[in-house]
């Protein structure tokens, strides 16, 4: 535990030692605080003032996701990637860690910096709510949602980054399938009826789309959970399998 | 202390980043203080401090925050992490870098840094991988001096440098091509080495009666000839463990036959020759 807790500081003292969180923090509020006010006027301008559930708070949501699925690739690129690159990973792996440890520590370090952004943009509805008030357990179902969201993208990107000693290459091979995903859920309407169904239980972004609502349906809690659960495992069988490319 | 010696690409890293737990075997096991790796890797090395060939840092820590992040992962906290960081410091003569970032150090100070972190935690057993390559002179021999105040503790080093095992080593272990070749003392080491002697000698006179004279000389393990002479002179490498009462006795002989001795030299045998050695008698055998 102890190992864990000087793990998760040394990665955050990275994080927060590098520009590169900046710039993505500035982007990401910039890009949310464009929507939130873009939403804002389209609700006022079309939604009469009625669901802002639906026709507010939804869209918003749904096009923070976007920008997350955009951050979070450059969160979790170095993660593994610098490490391999470096070479600190084989004086890493020879300390009395688990592995477990190790990829929680990191995927923990990430979660911590995407629960700073996020929580940057509670001043979006705080600012709304003191305009006018609005139910606000919606609205947590919804932030549960992009941790849940997100905590599934950051797994991946760390089995990703565990792949590679190329932190660009790492990016890249993060944000690509996410983008498809992102692709197939709103061109579903293109996709003959019988594999729909298919591709919306596979779809991350289909599971993401009650949060934004407010529904919390144990089932999307539990693809979240799973698809994290399974990249982590992934990662860990990577971080095992150095013995069987011996060498450098 | 031991030393793992062998030339380059013999199996010294592999050896011992299967001690430290980064690779496992494919067949046997390892076992660290009584501890068997295979069964309980983690507490085998809490025992471990290992130092590798590469050392790696993180670049944007400094030396103390590098040293106190390794601390925690070793389970020290608080205090008894801030002495354990202080004392690595005091111990490696890393105070006047102490806050400086691990990547704008000289090779010779990231060499201390990663002793430094491998002494943290004062684990029972060392494994140090080439310590010393790529160090000047003066670097050599202060961090010799570090690693030869390391009494008390298993210290197992690797090197291909023979002088190195021998200045701090009692026991050296020499691998080839992946196999174990040799396990000595450094003394029985270096009588070994003695063994491959070679005199060169180059004389005026008829070869082939002063190659009989050479090979009855008491002492000499074999006579060669050499190619590529100037007329009139004959050449021979002469084989003597035992190179000074040879080298007398057959400046007299060469005497006595009445043939001028152009020279005699005595070849200090290289590592490489023992090496080259021990390999081909193990494929022999």
């Amino acid at each position: 535990m102890r190992a864990f807790v000087a793990l998760l500081r040394k990665e955050l003292r990275s994080y927060f030692g590098s520009p590169l969180v900046y710039l993505v923090a500035a982007a990401f509020l910039a890009y949310t605080g464009y929507y939130f006010h873009s939403d804002l006027i389209y609700f006022l301008t079309f939604g009469f003032g009625v669901n802002i559930m639906e026709n507010f708070w939804q869209l918003l949501f749904m096009d923070v996701r976007l920008v997350l699925i955009f951050a979070v690739p450059l969160l979790t690129m170095r993660l593994f990637a610098e490490e391999r690159r470096l070479g600190t990973l084989e004086l890493l792996l020879t300390y009395p860690l688990r592995d477990g440890a190790i990829v929680a520590a990191k995927l923990g370090a990430c979660l911590v910096v995407i629960g700073a952004l996020l929580a940057a943009t509670l001043v979006y509805p705080a600012w709304v709510y003191h305009l006018q008030p609005f139910p606000l357990r919606p609205l947590a179902a919804a932030y549960a949602g992009l941790l849940l969201l997100a905590a599934a993208c950051a797994a991946y990107g760390v089995f990703v980054s565990s792949l590679t000693d190329s932190q660009v290459l790492a990016a890249f091979l993060t944000s690509m399938p996410l983008l498809l995903l992102w692709l197939l859920s709103w061109n579903e309407a293109a996709v003959g009826l019988s594999t729909l169904p298919l591709l919306r239980a596979i779809s991350l972004f289909n599971h993401f789309q009650p949060f934004a609502v407010g529904i919390v349906d144990l089932r999307d809690v539990f693809y979240f959970v799973y698809a994290t659960a399974l990249f982590v495992w992934a990662t860990l069988r990577v971080l095992e399998a150095r013995q069987w490319r011996a060498g450098r | 202390m031991a030393a793992l010696l062998g030339p380059n690409g013999s199996g010294k890293s592999t050896v011992m980043r299967m001690i430290t737990g980064y690779f496992s075997p494919t067949s046997g096991s390892v076992h660290v203080a009584g501890i068997d790796m295979g069964v309980d890797s983690l507490r085998a090395r809490r025992r471990i401090g290992y130092l590798p060939e590469q050392v790696t840092l993180y670049p944007d820590l400094t030396v103390r925050r590098y040293l106190g992040f390794v601390a925690g992962v070793r389970g020290l906290r608080g205090g008894a992490a801030r002495r354990a960081v202080d004392e690595a410091l005091a111990r490696c003569h890393l105070g006047e870098v102490a806050d400086r970032l691990t990547g704008k150090l000289s090779k010779g100070y990231r060499q201390r840094v990663g002793l430094a972190q491998a002494l943290l935690g004062d684990p029972e057993v060392l494994v140090l991988d080439e310590p010393t390559v790529g160090l000047d002179p003066v670097q050599t021999v202060e961090l010799r001096e570090l690693i030869r105040g390391l009494v008390g503790r298993t210290v197992l080093i690797s090197t291909h440098v023979l002088s190195e095992a021998s200045q701090l080593c009692s026991r050296v272990v020499i691998l080839a091509r992946g196999r174990l070749v040799a396990e000595d003392t450094t003394g029985g080491l270096v009588r070994r080495l003695a063994e491959l002697t070679r005199l060169t000698v180059r004389v005026e006179g008829p070869a082939a009666a002063v190659e009989r004279a050479l090979a009855a000389l008491p002492g000499v393990a074999g006579v060669e000839r050499l190619a590529g002479e100037t007329p009139g002179e004959v050449a021979f490498v002469v084989l003597a463990p035992d190179p000074r009462p040879v080298q007398q006795r057959l400046a007299a002989a060469m005497v006595a036959g009445g043939w001028p001795l152009l020279e005699l030299r005595a070849a200090a045998p290289g590592l490489e020759d023992l090496f080259v050695r021990l390999v081909t008698a193990a494929d022999g055998g």
